[in-house]
């Protein structure tokens, strides 16, 4: 589609298998991300999208049995979150974590400067880093007085959603997670969180942005679209495979991966 | 948890040192005859003497009590030392006099006698072992007529003040460690401020245990005259021992009408090792009486000890009159607290505060334990409780032990308590946006104390945010 084939790979992943506990939710699982691109996954709930973010964030509770995760050259699965963090990998949670008593500004300073800390940059003192953090609460439209609230203490859904993003906009990643980003919002917030995502795109960041509804892509327009079932990539396409989606329901995708018609991946990956 | 969590967790206790100086010594063992030595050393005057012999006498017909939520081996009495003192060369003229090694000492505790001081703008007076070994400011204080310095000192200079409230709020039969206390005491902290007075410092007591087999047993006695404010503080730091050593301490505090007193503890005793061998028994008395419209103010951060047992209380006994008690207490390994406070509302329309954080970590056992009381006469009394406790990993506990005793229908007391648990998710969260794991789990922990901890000096808010931090030792679930 938009950028060439031979274009090198930021995120490879090759036979992804991973589980929790006893039971295997990923089942050999291939995609693969070039810088400038931005993915979709679509898949009913069950199918492991959240799995997939979370394994890529490094989360433990999860145990990858087999397969590859290359991130720049270098094996993703090796490293801990945060150095996967550091490496530029950036997930906003599905449900961001409260933690009281911690200011949110002091976090997101925190977490900037652990960040630059670990490139071997210069750390933010209180002053430079509040110019920056002002800016990009603008992208998202947010109230600075949520600045000085505990790390989404109190906040309603779609102050939790849009702080992920304000979070993403100061930490600047080249890989950005978005796991059901849209879950819980109302067309209005949506349509803020949707404006920040979308002007954060460019031409060296990827996005994987996971949802369960086509509604999100209406704003948020992706480049590929993949359909998630059984642990596996069974579908992918462009744009239009959303849409489709959209009008057969999840329901199809079940009855074809039944039927066996998606044995491998329908459509290659790009 | 990860390796470097671990790693950081077992660092080890930074002011763990013996100190090489000569001492003197007296032999173990508790008497009358041992009371009347460590007088006769001390030069007190007879009403000092008889003091020490009443209680010591009313003493012996206590039991050392059993209901706190702590578990420990039977103390032999005649087995610790009750006098230990760095021989003194000479009488000391100056700061500049005091023994080298005794100076290292307390540089190395970041706790600088001489003139840098004075840019932290901060008095202090140190007790090493059972003796003040020195105070900065006295004169700057003295021309404001404030009193500052040691225990010993003020019996000797100011034997009329100390005759008049010594005791008035914590009396010598008042329970088994404070009774203990008042007939072998052997220094402390004696603090007075003139009417209308405003302290223009912090004043701060730095007290060490160095000697061996010793008990140490201070006495802090701070009146503040009508309309005078002080603040307070007072630090703690123990040798590495195998053997459990006890600290029995007693802190009277006297706000007379219209006058302010704000004390802040950063206690950091040596907690014992991870199988809970040695460390510091810490049994303390800790009251202030609040005459009328006058406000006491107590903070503490308690992150050592073995055992700690406390309950810095308020008399509220003037109308009008305000105690607050903010306390952050962590237990890790086989640390034991029992703590918390005893708020007392005689006088019409007084108000209480308390806000306290337990954090349990590894074996660690935190039992908050508070008694609000409303007496007859309290018209209009209110009262505002909030404990809250949080868990580190799955094999430490918390306790709350709250009595609330009303006697006026006019009493407002509210009480609130919760138990959190950090959780791998908020950890995850944190990592995942860069932070490592142990600054992760020392921002969450001093999230949690925040409450408490921007009610101390600013200084100390650094020192005690740091030893949180630190403090988790082996906290790995």
């Amino acid at each position: 589609m938009s950028m060439p084939e031979t274009s090198k790979a930021m995120l490879e992943i090759e036979g992804l298998r991973a589980r929790i506990g006893e039971k295997e939710i990923l089942k050999g699982l291939d995609l693969t991300l070039r810088a400038g691109e931005v993915h979709a996954v679509m898949g009913p709930n069950g199918s492991g999208k959240s799995t997939l973010a979370q394994v890529l964030a490094g989360r433990d509770t999860f145990t990858v049995t087999s397969g590859k995760v290359t991130y720049d050259g270098q094996d993703l699965l090796a490293l801990p979150p945060e150095k996967r963090a550091a490496a530029g990998i950036f997930l906003a949670f599905q449900y961001p974590v409260e933690i009281p008593g911690v200011g949110n500004m002091y976090f997101l300073r925190t977490a900037l400067n652990s960040l630059r800390k670990a490139r071997g940059e210069e750390e933010l003192d209180a002053m430079d880093f509040l110019s920056i953090a002002k800016e990009k609460m603008k992208l998202v439209e947010m109230d600075p007085a949520f600045m000085n609230r505990s790390v989404n203490e109190g906040f309603s859904g779609g102050e939790k959603k849009r702080n992920e993003i304000l979070q993403m906009a100061v930490l600047e990643p080249r890989l950005a997670i978005l796991d059901e980003t849209d879950s819980g919002l109302d067309i209005d917030a949506l349509r803020v969180v949707a404006g920040g995502v979308n002007a954060l795109r460019s031409p060296d960041r990827a996005m994987l942005v996971i949802t369960h509804y086509q509604r999100l892509l209406d704003y948020i327009v992706p480049d590929f679209v993949h359909v998630m079932a059984g642990g596996r990539i069974v579908l992918s396409g462009g744009r239009d495979l959303a849409l489709e989606l959209e009008k057969k329901g999840y329901t199809w995708v079940d009855d074809q991966v039944a039927n066996g018609t998606f044995s491998a991946p329908a459509v290659a990956s790009p | 948890m990860t390796d470097a969590l671990r790693e950081l967790t077992e660092q080890k206790y930074k002011y763990g040192f013996v100190t090489d100086v000569d001492e003197d010594r007296v032999p173990k063992g508790l008497s009358e005859d041992m009371i009347r030595l460590i007088s006769r050393k001390k030069g007190e005057p007879q009403f000092m003497l008889d003091w020490r012999l009443k209680a010591y006498r009313h003493w012996l017909t206590l039991e050392e009590p059993t209901w706190p939520n702590v578990h420990y081996p039977k103390i032999d009495y005649q087995d610790i030392v009750y006098y230990s003192a760095p021989m003194p060369k000479k009488k000391l003229a100056s700061l500049d006099e005091v023994d080298p090694e005794m100076r290292n000492a307390f540089d190395k505790l970041g706790i600088p006698l001489v003139e840098q001081q004075r840019l932290a703008g901060v008095a202090v007076d140190a007790v090493f072992d059972s003796v003040s070994v020195g105070t900065t400011f006295k004169k700057k204080l003295a021309d404001l007529g404030i009193v500052f310095g040691s225990f010993s000192e003020a019996v000797r200079e100011h034997p009329a003040l100390v005759e008049r409230y010594l005791g008035s709020v914590v009396p010598y039969t008042d329970n088994f460690f404070a009774t203990l206390n008042s007939a072998v005491f052997t220094d402390g902290s004696f603090a007075y401020i003139p009417k209308g007075v405003r302290c223009p410092m912090e004043l701060s007591t730095y007290f060490r245990i160095n000697a061996q087999d010793t008990g140490q047993f201070e006495r802090t006695l701070i009146v503040a005259d009508e309309g005078a404010y002080v603040s307070y503080l007072e630090g703690c730091t123990a040798p590495i021992r195998d053997k459990n050593q006890l600290h029995a301490a007693v802190v009277e505090l006297v706000a007379l009408d219209g006058a302010e007193i704000k004390y802040s503890t950063v206690q950091n005793w040596y907690p014992g090792d991870k199988e809970g061998r040695g460390g510091i028994y810490n049994f303390v008395t800790k009251r202030g009486k609040a005459l009328r419209r006058s406000k006491i103010s107590w903070t503490q951060v308690e992150t050592g000890s073995a055992i700690t047992w406390k309950y810095p209380s308020c008399i509220l006994q003037g109308d009008d009159s305000v105690g607050e008690f903010y306390s952050v207490a962590l237990t890790n390994n086989r640390q034991q607290a029992d703590t918390g406070t005893k708020m007392i509302h005689i006088g019409k329309n007084t108000r209480s505060t308390i806000i306290s954080k337990g954090i349990s970590a590894g074996r660690g056992q935190n039992t908050y334990r508070g008694l609000v009381k409303v007496l007859k006469g309290a018209t209009n009394a209110r009262n505002y409780s909030q404990c809250d406790s949080l868990l580190i990993g799955d094999k430490c506990g918390a306790h709350t032990f709250p009595y609330i005793e009303v006697r006026n229908r006019t009493a407002q007391v509210e009480h609130e308590a919760t138990t959190s648990k950090i959780s791998e998710d908020q950890l995850f969260y944190c990592r995942q946006r860069g932070i490592k794991e142990e600054d992760a789990v020392s921002m969450i922990v001093n999230g949690f104390a925040k409450q408490v901890l921007k009610e101390l000096p600013m200084e100390f808010a650094v020192e005690a945010q740091k030893l949180l931090g630190m403090s988790l030792e082996g906290s790995v679930g």
